[in-house]
């Protein structure tokens, strides 16, 4: 298991600094502008990188992440064609790169198996959207731990949970920020504040808030909250903008450089 | 009830290696919360009173097990009994659970419901006790259904309901689960979601199959007061399964009671255009749970087909999957063509339209019936009216010719009904 997580959340941490996170689904609309993407990315100020595997039916995605899995899975995206799409941006970066792959995805190809290609591809991390602590269980069987760091998730309904995935939790702790599904949004959870002191409380792990975070604006007034900030929807939506208007990735770069700003203003 | 050789309950959510809550940590208090509630409402003697009641006095039960004389005739074989549940209030079994888990939310202080529905039958089923119960209540519903059963969503309107269209993916059933979910995760601090069938995350499918198994209880009681013993077979069809789960609960630990649950087989298990999960599918998860589905190599959920609404869903129920697995009920599979087929003759020999779902059942039964002997017992869940398939089988023109039924001849055209 490498380390590129951890060393960056501590460099950030003794620079006085958050940690921006976009989120890309991985061959939307094709596999050569993801990688024109994470390159863009990274100069555009990013500190960890989200690559999404398309799929089917993403029950955690509102419409703009689900619209982004329809275009990159009939671009042809396949688990092997993610890895193969990792194995090349990691040629061009060092950045830590983080996946998110729905269940399914991994059970279908073989768990040990994703685990093992996609640490051979050079990447750094796992969020599985839908597998609770209590659901790691495949064919009557216990889910070994995978060779790459699994980012955990708590959410503000998780209550006394928040106690026990904080514990188990590796990398960085992924913070859901508002309820519902994915996507931009104007408000976040009001309870936000509270839920990120209990978090804090528990965590030994950096944090990170991700789920409606659409803003400079936003970015701006909740920066105090957590180490971390993932950007996705909005994202996605000024990627699909730009290509819409014939304006490439250009847009979505200048979004992601406005979302650095903000997060270094202090 | 318990019998060693049938391993039936639970361990932490699991059927076997099936099952299980594989969704948005979002979710996690929402269904732990509701196992709770779930597991004191089911011992609390005020509750449980309440909820007979009102099966009795609102939905209709117990509805009778109908020895069916002139197609056990026609068919010179078993014994034919149709376990009524087309006579239930809403005209289908999902009467029976919308009551239970209403009352459950009621009971936990829950005022918004939302549900999902394929044909619409739990739609309107939701739609109707939350009339009852003064619910508000939001059905999500994929676009191409809300086209093919315009009659079920003006119902639904009539009984107060928002109809949510699902535009997602193949605007049927699957999507319009998918997006209830999502809206859940979203809502779930003051809202419940009603789930239609034996399907979804711990603890759904155990809750549903326990708000059906009265279905199976009463028909244990029926047969052996009017037969004076127990059937060699009980025969259901299963989409997600709630019917089969139902009427098969009781008689799982009945080793010699064969239990057949009749899967959509579509235009054939050979094209892609069928919806039998366990018969032709791989194990995966979907809405929430580890069962069987109809999936690409990648694990991406497929498109899948039969003539019937209510079974055009491309999972199973985690406890059919289990039950499958430990070869306790064996699951069989009816096309398009043999449930029409089957939808005429029962309409003819008997006077009950059956629902589409519940001609696959009955197409089986056809099949098995003329081979057994002649004491054998055969019952057949009858689990919805027809009258909501009307338009399609007139549709499938092939099968109907001004009224009558041909189902002497064999259909030449694949009925792939859009």
């Amino acid at each position: 298991m490498n380390n590129r997580i951890a060393h960056r959340f501590t460099s950030l941490k003794e620079a006085g600094r958050k940690a921006l996170i976009p989120f890309v689904t991985a061959g939307d609309p094709s596999a050569s502008v993801t990688l024109e993407m994470i390159t863009g990315l990274e100069a555009a100020g990013a500190d960890t990188i989200e690559l999404g595997m398309p799929y089917s039916d993403p029950l955690a995605d509102g419409p703009v992440l689900q619209r982004a899995a329809q275009r990159a899975l009939e671009a042809g995206m396949t688990p092997n064609a993610y890895f193969q799409l990792i194995k090349e941006a990691r040629r061009r970066t060092e950045l830590p790169l983080v996946g998110l792959v729905y269940v399914n995805t991994l059970f279908q190809y073989g768990w040990e198996a994703f685990g093992q290609q996609a640490a051979n591809a050079g990447l750094d991390g796992l969020i599985i959207p839908d597998l609770p602590r209590e659901s790691r269980y495949y064919h009557g069987k216990p889910l070994t731990p995978l060779p790459v760091t699994e980012i955990r998730l708590v959410a503000p309904t998780s209550k006394h949970r928040i106690q026990q995935i904080a514990g188990e939790a590796q990398g960085f702790l992924y913070c859901i920020a508002s309820l519902g599904v994915t996507g931009a949004r104007q408000d976040l959870s009001e309870n936000l504040i509270p839920f990120m002191e209990e978090v804090s409380r528990h965590s030994a792990c950096p944090t990170a808030l991700g789920f409606g975070i659409s803003s400079p604006e936003m970015i701006q007034q909740i920066r105090r909250l957590a180490d971390g900030f993932i950007v996705g929807s909005a994202l996605v939506a000024a990627l699909e903008k730009g290509f819409l208007e014939d304006e490439g990735i250009r847009p979505a770069l200048n979004f992601v450089r406005e979302l650095r700003r903000a997060l270094d203003k202090t | 009830m318990m019998n060693e050789k049938s391993p039936q309950e639970l361990f932490d959510g699991y059927f076997g290696e099936f099952g299980g809550r594989y969704v948005p940590e979002t979710l996690m208090n929402a269904l732990h919360e509701l196992e709770a509630g779930l597991a004191e409402a089911l011992t609390d003697p005020d509750f449980m009173a309440e909820y007979q009641t009102l099966l009795r006095q609102y939905a209709g039960r117990e509805t009778p097990l109908y020895e069916a004389d002139n197609l056990t005739r026609h068919l010179k074989g078993a014994r034919i009994f149709l376990k009524r549940e087309d006579l239930n209030h809403t005209g289908s079994h999902k009467i029976n659970n919308v009551i239970g888990q209403a009352l459950l939310a009621r009971r936990m202080g829950k005022k918004n419901i939302i549900a999902e529905t394929g044909a619409g039958q739990h739609g309107v089923a939701t739609a109707t006790i939350c009339a009852k119960m003064g619910l508000n209540c939001e059905v999500f519903m994929g676009t191409e259904d809300i086209r093919r059963q315009a009659v079920n969503v003006e119902k639904m309107k009539l009984l107060g309901a928002k109809v949510t269209g699902v535009d997602a993916g193949t605007g049927t059933l699957k999507d319009a689960t998918s997006e209830a979910i999502r809206t859940w995760v979203a809502r779930v601090e003051d809202t419940c979601y009603i789930i239609g069938s034996v399907v979804g995350p711990h603890p759904y499918p155990y809750m549903v199959r326990e708000f059906q198994k009265v279905i199976g209880e009463e028909t244990r009681e029926q047969i052996l007061r009017q037969a004076g013993r127990l059937p060699e077979m009980v025969v259901a069809c299963v989409g997600g399964g709630s019917n089969a789960m139902g009427i098969f609960h009781a008689f799982v630990p009945d080793e010699k009671v064969a239990l057949v649950g009749v899967e959509a087989a579509g235009l054939g298990l050979h094209t892609p255009h069928h919806a039998a999960a366990i018969n032709g599918g791989s194990v995966g998860v979907i809405h929430g749970m580890l069962t069987y589905l109809m999936q690409d190599e990648c694990g991406g959920i497929a498109p899948v087909h039969s003539i019937s609404a209510g079974l055009d869903y491309p999972g199973i129920g985690p406890e059919h999957a289990h039950l499958a697995g430990s070869g306790r009920v064996r699951y069989e599979s009816v096309t398009d063509e043999e449930a029409l087929a089957a939808f005429c003759l029962m309409s003819e020999k008997e006077g009950i339209i059956p629902a589409l779902e519940s001609a696959h059942a009955i197409a089986y039964a056809l099949r098995q019936a003329p081979g057994m002997p002649r004491e054998a017992i055969m019952i057949i869940n009858l689990s919805g009216r027809g009258d909501k398939d009307m338009h399609t089988v007139m549709t499938a023109t092939t099968a109907v010719q001004k009224g009558g039924c041909i189902h002497e001849q064999p259909h030449r055209t694949p009925l792939y009904i859009p």
